[in-house]
């Protein structure tokens, strides 16, 4: 463990102030007594956060300004209504390729960036739109990159799966599970050389914890004291498989609380509390506290790929458990705090709506117009620096 | 403990040869060096050197045999202080098992080009399916290869990502889990690097794994796994360990998935020593090739291509039914030019022939179905033949497909050459999304048609 740091279950209480005693902290689970269910050895699980039954009330404001909250609330119906765009695209058959859709996660990356500069270095995976539209990722590029397009935030090379916007701070999301997370600790290290204040964020579902380089990642984080925030967006599936067929436990904090690295096990639909949480984890990384873990439990309302809802698959994902998990919207929650606390008038979240889904159809019409890359681009970009040797061939 | 005498390989596909005549008789003295024997195929002849010394105890092959399998026993060699009673046991011991004494040096084509050959030999020939077909897609021609050979041997078991429940990121798997079980069917977790070292394990343990990635582009998570444990275990052991084991999954360009789910491997498998590798076009080829690859006693690569995977074929009903590893089939017979393509390709080979039929050029497309080991044999007779040869692959031109059959041409077919082999490639560039440019970097039957021409010499 890296000297100096108290990575406790205490120290953390410490840093974070007393969240613990908050819902945001996973109680212990309760595994019956046995040789094998020993305390020691019993594994923490996301208990009520993972059932939808709970965790739906509106939102705790309390400590929040209004332009604040209505920042929010902007990012994330933005991103909503692109990606519902996005889906009709692909039903409508002008987008071809495979588009994986947040719609039901948008409160996690609203939340987070909320503390990013675009000095600061931000990576995601196949499920990126909210990570770059939170960042303040152009809406019309993005359309134009799904679409393929020369104006494309990757100008066409790229599409929904590989998406970069170095101007706001977002280095990259690729679909190769997992890839970018070790990519986000280098950033890291370079942040830490470079002496600043910038950090990384790591953007990666349940179904990346999986596989091996996220281990490995973050014990380097914990090991060289690193300034990156690990962002674990479990919304209990991957692909089609339910959590439960895939870990011993549902929660994933346990792989940060194993390396040493404080965590937060939080319901990732809940913006206010998403962005408290995170804020303190970024001010620690950026005062050379090292990295932290979050863990934000969410769900997304979509299928894995593709517009539908994907009711057909897993052990339980069904129509009634997408119902469910649909009185757990982040909008929604936000909308009726607001309301009720006076931020804003019946009507005014829909008025807001509408004008968000004008901008984002008219992003969509001018997209769907613009021009696809010179045929010239094919060998452009191989090599930085020079142009590119032929190899022979064809 | 005698030493065996194996039957050598001339070349990387003889799978059996004639033992035309012993130079030495039982009970003569042998220094390394010594001639022993003249064999012959019907390309060449070849004489058997000795490595060991010592005294030839039996000729266990008699001189005139035919048809004699590479690795076989042909004779024993008595060690200093053996006497005859140990040829008793010898002759009981299992000819040809891969831990025996090595073909006499020079019998092993030694040249370093020339890839290591497998020590199994591969069945005879095609088996020339006479049976019933029934009209299937592809998809399911290889789900039936699986379900055939989980019936037929307890020890084949498939594991993967959402290859149970899902029933295959590409339904391949479709009905296996309800068949056979969860004990059977096996999904994993989103692990590649561990779940295929899981599958070295098992097969090392005596199981015959079939690991499914769901692309094979998910196999670079797992390339260590592949290379230093799959490929290399029983080399490295002695030939005391081994991996029979199947790797499969859609690998090549896929539409419009970009830069990382979109390329073709076959090359960089096919350069390692220890793997085999097997990219079919037809679904009779993907079924029998499959139902091969599960029996063989090797890690095999077995490449498939998500956009064939619901193309219907004609497939082999009779469970005995199954394709050599390591033979080229001729898709079709032509004078004029030899177009060798794998996997997909292999339509735009056809569709290219058609073309150039309609111009009066009788292309042949020789199907390589395997690619490692690569059946030099049809290509270097059909190049024989036609004088010319066009390569078509959908993975990158350095270090490809293309440039080992070049390379191979170079060598084995030198003075038949009419002209320089021409590759068709995809452009040397990550794969592009745009839909125009994605549609520049892969390879067409037009591309295909023009090489044909070129190398022609027409235009
Ligand atoms: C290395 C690798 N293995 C498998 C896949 C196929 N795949 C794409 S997304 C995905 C599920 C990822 O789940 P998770 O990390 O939880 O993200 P989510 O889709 O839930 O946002 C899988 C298995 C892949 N793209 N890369
Ligand atoms: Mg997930």
């Amino acid at each position: 463990m890296a000297s100096g740091r108290d990575t406790t279950v205490k120290g953390l209480q410490a840093k974070l102030g007393n969240l613990a005693e908050s819902e945001y902290f996973t109680p212990p689970a309760t595994k019956p007594a046995g040789p094998e269910n020993d305390a020691e050895y019993a594994v923490k699980g996301l208990d009520s956060l993972a059932d939808p039954a709970f965790h739906n009330a509106p939102l705790d404001i309390t400590d929040w300004p209004h332009d604040r909250l209505r920042g929010f609330l902007h990012r994330m119906l933005t991103i909503r209504a692109v990606e519902e765009r996005l889906g009709e695209l692909v039903e409508s058959g002008d987008v071809v390729c495979p588009v994986h859709l947040a719609i039901g996660q948008e409160a996690i990356p609203v939340a987070v960036s909320h503390h990013l500069t675009p000095a600061d270095r931000v990576f995601g995976a196949h499920r990126s739109h909210g990570h770059y539209l939170a960042l303040g990722g152009d809406i019309y590029q993005l359309f134009a990159e799904v679409l393929g397009r020369a104006d494309g935030c990757s100008r066409g090379m790229g599409g929904s799966m590989h998406l970069f916007a170095p101007e706001v701070g977002f280095m990259g999301s690729v679909p190769i599970v997992a890839a970018t997370v070790p990519v986000a600790v280098g950033a890291a290290l370079a942040a830490k050389m470079d002496k600043g204040d910038a950090v990384a964020v790591s953007y990666f579902g349940d179904g990346a914890a999986e596989e091996g380089v996220v281990h490995e990642s973050l014990n380097l984080a914990s090991q060289m004291n690193l300034p990156v925030l690990f962002v674990c967006e479990n919304n209990l599936y991957a692909s089609h498989m339910d959590i439960s067929q895939r870990q011993p436990s549902d929660s994933t904090a346990r792989f940060a609380q194993a390396n040493g690295i404080p965590h937060a096990v939080i319901d990732g639909n809940d913006v206010a509390g998403t962005a408290r949480v995170a804020g303190e984890m970024i001010t620690a990384a950026r005062n050379g506290g090292g990295p932290s873990y979050l863990e934000a439990v969410t769900y997304r309302w979509r299928g894995h790929v593709g517009p539908d809802e994907n009711t057909d698959v897993g052990i339980r994902r069904s129509t009634a458990e997408i119902a469910a998990w649909k009185r757990r919207d982040p909008v929604a929650r936000l909308v009726a705090a607001m309301t009720s606390r006076g931020d804003m008038s019946g009507n005014e979240p829909g008025a807001m709506a509408d004008a968000i889904r004008d901008h984002v159809d008219d992003c969509a019409a001018r997209a769907l117009e613009a021009p696809y890359p010179e045929n010239s681009a094919l060998m452009d970009l191989v090599y930085a620096g020079s142009p590119t040797p032929a190899s022979g061939g064809r | 403990m005698p030493i065996s005498i194996l039957m050598p390989a001339l070349s990387p596909t003889m799978t059996e040869g004639n033992l035309a005549k012993w130079h030495k008789k039982e009970g003569d003295t042998i220094n390394s060096g010594d001639v022993l024997a003249e064999i012959e195929t019907d390309k060449a002849t070849m004489e058997v050197e000795a490595v060991d010394e010592g005294v030839l105890g039996k000729i266990v092959v008699k001189e005139g045999a035919e048809g004699v399998p590479v690795n076989a026993v042909i004779g024993l060699i008595l060690a200093d202080g053996e006497d005859a009673a140990s040829l008793k046991d010898a002759a009981a011991a299992p000819a040809a098992v891969p831990s025996e004494a090595p073909a006499p040096a020079s019998a092993v084509p030694t040249v370093p080009t020339i890839p290591a050959a497998p020590r199994s030999a591969a069945p005879a020939a095609d088996p020339d399916y006479t049976g019933a077909t029934v009209t299937m897609t592809l998809r399911e021609a290889l789900r039936d290869a699986i379900a055939e050979e989980m019936r037929a041997d307890p020890r084949v078991f498939l594991m993967g990502e959402e290859v149970a429940q899902y029933q295959g990121a590409y339904k391949v798997s479709q009905g296996l889990l309800e068949e056979f079980g969860e004990k059977r069917i096996i999904d994993t977790p989103i692990t590649e690097h561990g779940f295929t070292g899981l599958g070295v394990g098992a097969a090392m343990a005596g199981l015959r794994p079939i690991i499914e990635f769901m692309t094979f582009n998910f196999a670079m998570q797992a390339m260590d796994q592949l290379i230093n444990s799959a490929a290399k275990t029983h080399y490295m052991s002695g030939g005391q360990m081994s991996t029979p084991i199947v790797f499969r999954g859609a690998n090549g360009a896929a539409s419009r998935v970009a830069a990382q789910h979109s390329q073709d491997f076959a090359s960089w498998f096919a350069s390692v020593p220890g793997l085999k590798v097997v990219a079919p076009y037809s679904g009779a080829d993907a079924k029998g090739l499959l139902k091969s690859a599960i029996r063989d006693p090797n890690p095999i690569i077995f490449l498939e291509n998500e956009l064939l995977y619901g193309r219907s074929f004609e497939i082999p009903q009779d469970p005995d039914f199954t394709v050599p590893i390591g033979r080229a089939r001729i898709a079709r017979p032509g004078n004029d030019v030899t177009i060798c393509a794998y996997s997909m390709m292999v339509g735009h080979a056809l569709d290219a022939a058609e073309t150039l039929a309609a111009e009066g050029i009788d292309a042949e497309v020789i199907d390589l179905r395997t690619l490692r080991p690569l059946d030099t044999e049809t290509i270097v007779t059909s190049v024989k033949k036609t004088n010319r040869l066009v390569s078509v692959e959908e993975g990158w031109p350095y270090a490809g497909i293309g440039a080992e059959l070049a390379a191979q041409m170079m060598e084995q077919a030198f003075d038949w050459l009419d002209a320089p082999v021409k590759r068709v490639c995809a452009v040397d560039v990550p794969m592009p999304y745009a839909a125009n440019l994605e549609e520049l970097a892969l390879p067409k039957p037009a591309d295909v048609v023009a090489a044909a021409k070129s190398v022609l010499y027409r235009n």
